[in-house]
């Protein structure tokens, strides 16, 4: 708890006794997740909110310098909570990125997948928490139910429906069997009306569309200039996308387009998240279809991968691998240098500054959490709006406190 | 490549010891001395349109095999026109680290800065409002430091209690 009162006021503000100080608490179910805004307010309208955050920090960073490559990946998992399998693809190209790893076609086109699925799972929370917050109960309850079949799909590839610590350094913990091309088929025969349903519920609603258009408009100067990235930026008209700048795993071999609006506001935000659920979809379906044969993980002779047991068991190069990985002072041969590199999760780039330092743990691992730069520009955005518009805004930011605070 | 005209644009500003370059996979990096990260900054972001900081951190090199300064601090532009991304990196020492702050060049930089100052102590000079912002307010230490050990120095269990005698 801070010992003083926040900065809340500015020298002009101070003589105005009217404008008076409200606790938005971490406590609040509007806010999600533990978040606290000191407002000050006159009358209904926010003269100024002051954001608290940490309430959930839990050190991962530091963690990340005291377990490696591997182990890191269950921490990176409860980042974003909402989208785990989409982190922690994102760590490990980094730090295949890092070691200089190619990894195969089959387990490009597998993280595609889940990574895409992760994207579709994170929009519908945030679309179905943005209208629970004003009110639109139904919608949230077929957003969740999609988003079990995902977590269903989540389960057969790797035995957790959520947080499944999935990849590993080279390829994945292990291949997927036909139950989860089963599935995948299914829920891209499914998703659509799911999905159409929402938008009927909501696109066109009066009280929905009202408490949305022209609410916490972002413009596209301020967007860069916040290094705003992800839906957020698309909305306001930032055009952007790394899947398709920066392209990595399969996203070369798809057909997709990127979604983008001008207007910035929290309708535009709603509208792009809808219409990328859709192109995410596609993906799938393409993935899917053409989903290449071979093996998952990458040769043995990498010195990188875990080997699987029948190579563990029955062969000497395997067992001298897998005690290799597993004993403290050996693990992987990094170089002594460090890189940035990142990703296009559901709430934007994603980025991991890794340094190395010639052991197989990281010296630094830094995540660049898209929802803490998002929660800067929060402020900004809700000056001049009413209490009621603070949930509007917030809920449209996509704020999930694991990655702010971290 | 693309960063050629970036290059040369930098050389003709500051010639061409003021700063060392590196390349690690994609990543391509400038080195600065930290008396002139601000110069080197403005021009990046103004004549060679970096218009996007896309992350700000620090590292602190204290166990680091052959480190010559304790502190560095990374910036990673990116040209939201052309996708064209540079890391740009400088170093700064322990008693009293500081650097300027690039707030006035990305707002961006606000929240950023702070989180360096809460994890690492390197004060950013002309910062509107540098608190801690993940620590609580009263926290003493630096956490992400070298010296700071991994499970805290017993800060959890010294909380200022109130009694209900006392309230």
């Amino acid at each position: 708890m801070p010992l003083e009162a926040l900065p809340t006021l500015n020298e002009t503000d101070v003589d105005k006794e009217y404008l008076y100080t409200l606790n938005f608490g971490p406590q609040h179910p509007a806010t999600h997740t533990t978040l606290r805004l000191v407002l000050t307010l006159d009358g209904e309208t926010v003269v100024r909110a002051v954001p608290d955050i940490g309430y959930l920090h839990s050190g991962f960073e530091k963690l990340g310098e005291d377990l490696d490559f591997n182990q890191y990946v269950t921490i990176v998992d409860r980042m974003n909570y909402i989208s785990p399998v989409a982190n922690e693809i994102a760590w490990h190209h980094v730090v295949e990125q890092l070691l200089d790893i190619e990894i195969t076609p089959r387990c490009k086109y597998i993280r595609t997948i889940l990574a895409e699925l992760a994207r579709i799972s994170d929009h519908l929370l945030n679309v179905g928490a943005a209208a629970l917050d004003l009110g639109a109960f139904t919608a949230f309850l077929y957003g969740f139910n999609q988003r079990e079949r995902v977590y269903d799909i989540c389960e057969t590839a790797s035995g957790q429906r959520f947080h499944p610590s999935y990849t590993r350094v080279g390829g994945l913990m292990n291949d997927v069997n036909d139950d989860f091309v089963a599935k995948v088929r299914d829920f891209v025969r499914n998703f659509p009306k799911a999905h159409a349903d929402i938008r009927k519920l909501l696109n066109k609603n009066r009280i929905f569309v009202d408490r949305c258009k022209d609410v916490g408009v972002l413009t596209r100067e301020d967007a860069i200039q916040f290094s705003c990235s992800g839906p957020i930026a698309r909305a306001s008209g930032v055009v952007r996308d790394l899947r398709k700048d920066e392209p990595y795993l399969a996203y070369k071999d798809f057909d997709f387009q990127v979604i983008c609006a001008k207007a910035g506001d929290c309708y535009a935000r709603y509208l792009v998240r809808m219409e990328e659920m859709n192109e995410s979809l596609k993906i799938i379906h393409q993935a899917i279809e053409n989903l290449p044969s071979g093996p998952v993980n990458v040769d043995l002779e990498g010195k990188c991968i875990i080997p699987d047991k029948s190579a563990t068991y029955r062969s000497i190069e395997g067992l001298i691998q897998h005690f290799e990985l597993f004993m403290t002072n050996r693990r992987w041969q990094t170089p002594v240098d460090e890189i940035y590199g990142a990703q296009e999760t559901a709430n934007g780039e994603l980025g991991f500054y890794i340094v190395a330092d010639g052991s197989g743990r990281a010296y630094r691992a830094r995540t660049r959490p898209p929802s803490f730069i998002h929660f800067a520009i929060f402020p900004h955005l809700i000056e001049g709006h009413q209490i009621s518009d603070i949930v509007a805004v917030l809920g449209s930011l996509n704020i999930i406190a694991a990655e702010l605070d971290r | 490549m693309s960063h050629e005209t970036t290059l040369s644009k930098l050389r003709e500003r500051f010639g061409a010891d003021a700063f060392r370059i590196s390349e690690f996979r994609d990543n391509f990096r400038v080195i600065v001395p930290a008396e002139r990260i601000l110069d080197f900054l403005t021009c990046l972001k103004n004549e060679c349109s970096f218009d996007m900081l896309a992350e700000m951190t620090a590292v602190d090199y204290l166990h680091y095999p052959e480190a010559r300064d304790r502190f560095g601090v990374v910036y990673c532009l990116t040209n939201t026109a052309t996708g064209e991304r540079m890391v740009v990196k400088t170093f700064v020492n322990d008693p009293d680290p500081a650097l300027p702050t690039c707030y006035g060049l990305w707002k961006g930089a606000d929240w950023l800065e702070r989180e360096v100052y809460d994890m690492y102590g390197i004060v950013f000079d002309g910062h509107p409002d540098l608190r801690r912002i993940l620590m609580p307010e009263e926290f003493t230490s630096f956490p992400l430091r070298k010296d700071y050990p991994l499970r805290g120095k017993g800060e959890r269990h010294n909380f200022a209690t109130i009694t209900r005698a006392e309230s």
